[in-house]
């Protein structure tokens, strides 16, 4: 049977039957998830929180939600982790190469209308929902975009399960030009706000902060909660708990290492 | 010759329709000790990805050696606790005392037969001591069958619990001759401790477990009750 590209829907009927008959459908990984983004004097500050879900199982506490497009260019993901995850990724190398082609820095539309068309064609099936922000020469900009294929262009913009929860608080405090530290507040707390009160988003929040000279990433901005209890006897289980049957020991030749510090927050794509 | 083609109707397993149910999250446990019994429940109420309340409890105090704690419905929680305490109220007038764990057990089991064909949709757990002062754990289906154990766990963080406790408190096989009980030889404090451990654990990776956990602790000396915050996100 040939394949003339897209998605083979060649199983649907069998899945249908399957299920029918009980089988347990696997769950994609979705990122519940509560993101947001505002445009400020200088430029856009971005949030998302860090919980990503199966069903109702925490399947990653810390995930990254804030995904590199280019270096003035950034995008929070919400919907299926491995659709946000590859749509972004998918873009961002597209651009690198358009920017070869241009030898000019990116545009943010230009990010926008690749992932329109990408979405578009794959009529919804690819599920990511997107909130898109960058600056560039015509300054800054940014979009939200729904899995099928549709943009807006707004001022500020929320997206993902907890979407309702942070646009209450960015409707409450939202004012044209605010300076860099009143955006970030703002965006903070409207992601705290999805963390605490949606359960498909929480603990950590991310911001990144999109100006005409520079990009800061924050990872971790927020650290909001700690487990709230240390275990007073906790259990230690000594050697010889389990019986060891066989032991190898292989030695390693030992190899030339070096340490190099990572700066925290330097998790940029290298493009070299 | 050519085949007719195949007809193809693939039926949406998501058909619409309404539910008289509804899953209101949270887990309970509880643990039997040779001389006490603790049983926790966590606070939070909620529907959906909403949270409606982070402070409703799960734990109905039926005497002072009987606690129910209920997991699922609330709704059907709450009538079913009504049930119990009146039930309850009649025993009390045709017997002179209060009831003892097994007859709650009992009676719970019974109860939930009743419904057999419209069950209520709680997960429960009878939990107290025994007339011997020992402790007792009785763990239900939504239809009335019942086991007692040495320790239990229901709802929607049983899965990230229950093996938890299985490897901590699992007693001997109940083949092993001399029989050995299946209560857990920890002191109260030790198991006290597992079971807060356990609660922030799935507190964790259960996103409808958190916000506050309500811990009830019945020994010879009466019933103490003790509390633990969880996380709120």
């Amino acid at each position: 049977m040939s394949n003339e590209g897209g998605f083979d829907f060649g199983g649907v009927k069998r899945n249908a039957m399957l299920e029918g008959k009980g089988m347990q459908v696997p769950r994609a990984w979705k990122t519940g998830t509560t993101i947001a983004g505002i445009v400020f004097k200088d430029g856009v500050v971005l949030g998302a929180d860090t919980r990503s879900t199966s069903g109702s199982t925490v399947a990653d506490k810390n995930c990254e939600k804030i995904h590199f497009i280019a270096d003035n260019i950034r995008c929070c993901g919400a919907g299926t982790a491995a659709d946000t995850e590859n749509v972004t990724d998918m873009v961002s190398s597209a651009l690198q190469l358009h920017r070869y082609a241009t030898g000019r820095p990116s545009r943010v539309i230009t990010s926008l209308t690749m992932l329109k068309q990408h979405l578009f064609k794959y009529q919804g099936h690819v599920s990511a929902a997107l909130v898109l922000g960058g600056v560039d020469m015509n300054g800054p900009h940014l979009f939200t975009v729904y899995p099928h294929g549709s943009t807006d262009s707004l001022p500020f913009a929320t997206m993902g399960s907890g979407s309702l929860n942070a646009m209450a608080v960015f409707e409450a405090g939202f004012k044209d030009d605010m300076s860099r530290e009143e955006a970030m507040a703002l965006v903070a707390r409207a992601i705290r706000s999805g963390i605490y009160n949606d359960l498909g988003s929480g603990s950590n929040v991310d911001l990144c902060i999109i100006t005409k000279d520079k990009t800061d990433y924050l990872r971790n901005y927020e650290f909001l909660q700690q487990k709230t209890y240390v275990r007073q006897f906790p259990v230690v289980y000594p050697p010889g708990t389990v019986t060891v049957i066989k032991e190898r020991v292989v030695k390693l030749s030992l190899a030339d290492v070096t340490v190099t510090t990572v700066e925290p927050g330097a998790t940029e794509m290298d493009t070299s | 010759q050519n085949r007719a083609p195949a007809r193809v109707s693939v039926h949406l397993s998501s058909a619409m329709s309404w539910s008289p149910y509804t899953d209101n999250g949270g887990t309970v446990l509880a643990v039997a000790g040779e001389d006490y019994c603790i049983v926790a429940a966590s606070t939070r109420l909620s529907s959906g990805f909403d949270i409606l309340t982070r402070d409703s409890s799960k734990l109905l105090q039926l005497s002072p050696k009987v606690v129910l704690a209920s997991a699922g419905m609330q709704a059907d929680m709450k009538a079913l606790q009504k049930m119990l305490i009146s039930r309850h109220v009649m025993y009390q007038f045709n017997h002179n005392k209060p009831m003892s764990v097994t007859a709650a057990a009992q009676l719970l089991s019974n109860t939930l037969y009743y419904k057999r064909f419209f069950p209520y949709y709680t997960f429960n757990i009878v939990a107290g001591l025994d007339d011997q002062g020992r402790g007792a754990v009785f763990s239900y289906d939504a239809i009335g069958s019942y086991e007692r154990s040495g320790f239990f766990c229901q709802g929607s963080g049983k899965e990230l619990i229950q093996p938890v406790l299985d490897n901590q408190l699992k007693a001997a096989s109940p083949l092993v001759i001399p029989s050995k009980s299946d209560l857990t030889s920890l002191p109260l404090e030790q198991a006290l401790d597992l079971v807060k451990a356990a609660f922030v654990s799935a507190g964790e990776r259960d996103i409808y477990t958190g916000d506050q956990v309500e811990i009830t602790i019945m020994t010879k000396d009466g019933t103490r009750k003790d509390s633990l915050q969880l996380k709120l996100d």
